[in-house]
């Protein structure tokens, strides 16, 4: 079996007349972290979203595991079940707390047992170090707080890939470390990661591939040392000397 | 170092309230309300005694005598009990408000679904929120009191008017109560419903997990407020003839020739929303309360 697990073919996709995504192709491979840099607005995030069918594309395909996510039999929910997403702003659930908010997806999407997820999400949560605060409701929590509670959140779906949204964006300067750290003890562990970010030294750090974006266009694509050392594009220079 | 203009002023300042004002500070305070209060009371009272008409107001509105009787009814003169009338537009309301919560939900989620299937109900749930927000509440009253018993349909035709008359308010005040869910929904922020589905929930349990739990929370208050006036509006089905606490007052103030049961019929009306609307407060608050309390 091949090991696979995104694989976007000149992927297009446009909002009216804005042309966001220009024909991406890109692969993803088990365990494998990619990177996404790029100015806002370059695509990351469509691309992303493209990914886990929160929005539809309008021409070339992405196949999830060689099962291609055009073909009308395709379950978007069972799609969503396999792949994480985690956003800039967060997203946590207000009217839940903590530990209901880990627990929603296992017991309401995959219909588990809920006595028999409670000691998963005790762990998922001892590993960010917070099963103190299971039951406080999110908005007692940090931002950096509450971005590793909406990870861990996605990971108790048992993802086979994990999106990431810029995810540090709307975090204080000094709270992006504890998210980046959590990140990069995810990719050591192995868990398969596309992330679109800002943050440079954590992409040279983690990634096994990088990617940058230019208005809809992939540009470059190469290891980080290809990237950071030696961009090939003009491009791809200019942004990392303004970034 | 000399001091210049920017440098703080010498001064120490005072932190008082004006002397003149200290007449509405403390304890002062609670009887310059209780004194301000009795003053507009009493000059709202005195005007039933100034007014020419005054004396004639007070007979055949205030009159304690009168209004007691009609509380109570008198069966050997064939008056009514507005007291026992009320009891009518209890249950109604009781019957209409669950019937309304229901059914309104249904159409404010029919409205709000996306699936190609239920385009023709969609367009059906639209039409009607249209249309019995624009229809007034009496007419449908009149529509649905004196046309189902019209049709001759055996069960359908052979209600008592009440029962017409909870059809009516339900039909009406659930499309008033679609569009205040329907808002509610709208004021959940989309990133909930994003981070929902990106976890695999289907578009159902996405709502009932997600989106509505946080919706209630803004939909209380004006949810109420429909209540309410619902609650009110139960009077309109005294139309159709069934006896509850307006009719029974109108029965009273044909035969005696005085208007004190009306009277007693408002006050006993606000007997029933006052609490109501206590009670929304209440609500909210203690919400809350268990919000922070659960945090601690």
């Amino acid at each position: 079996m091949s090991d696979v697990v995104l694989d976007l073919k000149s992927v297009t996709k446009r909002f009216d007349d804005n042309e966001v995504l220009r024909g991406v192709s890109l692969q993803l491979h088990r365990h494998e972290v990619v990177c996404l840099i790029g100015a806002s607005g370059s695509g990351k995030s469509t691309l992303l979203r493209c990914a886990n069918m929160l929005e539809t594309i309008d021409g070339g395909d992405i196949s999830l595991f060689g099962q291609s996510l055009s073909d009308p039999r395709i379950d978007p929910d069972l799609v969503r079940r396999n792949i994480g997403m985690v956003f800039q702003s967060y997203n946590l659930f207000p009217h839940l707390s903590v530990l209901e908010n880990i627990l929603l997806g296992p017991v309401f999407a995959l219909k588990r047992k809920r006595s028999d997820v409670v000691d998963e999400a005790m762990t998922l949560l001892a590993r960010i170090g917070l099963s103190e605060r299971a039951n406080e409701f999110p908005d007692r929590l940090s931002g950096g707080q509450q971005q590793r509670v909406a990870i861990v959140r996605s990971l108790a779906m048992q993802p086979a890939l994990l999106l990431l949204d810029e995810v540090t964006s709307a975090l204080d300067p000094t709270l992006i470390g504890e998210v980046l750290d959590l990140l990069r003890d995810l990719a050591h562990s192995g868990t398969t990661m596309l992330i679109a970010t800002h943050e440079m030294g954590f992409a040279k750090d983690v990634a096994n591939q990088v990617v940058y974006l230019d208005k809809g266009v992939l540009v470059e694509q190469g290891t980080p040392e290809q990237i950071f050392s030696n961009p090939q594009h003009e491009a791809t220079r200019k942004f990392l000397e303004r970034a | 170092m000399s001091h210049d203009a920017s440098a703080n002023a010498l001064e120490t300042p005072t932190l008082f309230v004006p002397r003149r004002k200290q007449l509405f500070t403390g304890r002062r305070a609670i009887v310059a309300s209780v004194f301000s209060s009795l003053l507009i009371l009493g000059a709202i009272v005195a005007i039933f005694y100034v007014a020419p008409g005054g004396a004639s107001v007070r007979y055949f509105f205030f009159n304690p005598q009168q209004m007691w009787e009609s509380f109570t009814g008198n069966p050997a003169k064939g008056l009514s009990s507005v007291g026992a009338g009320i009891f009518t537009n209890i249950w109604m309301f009781c019957v209409c408000e669950v019937m309304v919560l229901l059914f309104g939900l249904l159409i404010a989620w029919v409205r709000m679904t996306t699936s190609a299937v239920l385009f023709p109900f969609r367009v059906l749930s639209t039409m009607y929120t249209d249309l019995f927000r624009g229809i007034p509440i009496l007419l449908v009253i009149f529509m649905v009191g004196f046309g189902l018993p019209a049709l001759g349909l055996g069960f359908i035709s052979s209600q008592s008017p009440a029962v017409y008359g909870c059809i009516s308010l339900t039909i009406t005040y659930s499309a008033y109560v679609a569009e205040v869910f329907r808002a509610g929904i709208n004021s959940v922020p989309n990133g909930q419903l994003l981070a929902a589905r990106s976890l695999g929930l289907s578009s159902s349990a996405t709502m009932k997990r997600v989106i509505l739990p946080q919706a209630v929370r803004t939909v209380i208050p004006p949810l109420l407020n429909d209540f309410i006036s619902m609650q009110k509006d139960t009077a309109l089905v005294s139309t159709l003839g069934a006896i509850e606490a307006t009719r029974a007052a109108q029965i009273y103030a044909s035969t005696e020739f005085n208007f004190s049961g009306y009277v007693v019929a408002s006050i006993l009306f606000l007997l029933l929303t006052i609490p109501m609307t206590r009670f929304t407060d209440r609500l909210i608050a203690k919400d809350r309360v268990k919000r922070l309390a659960a945090t601690r």
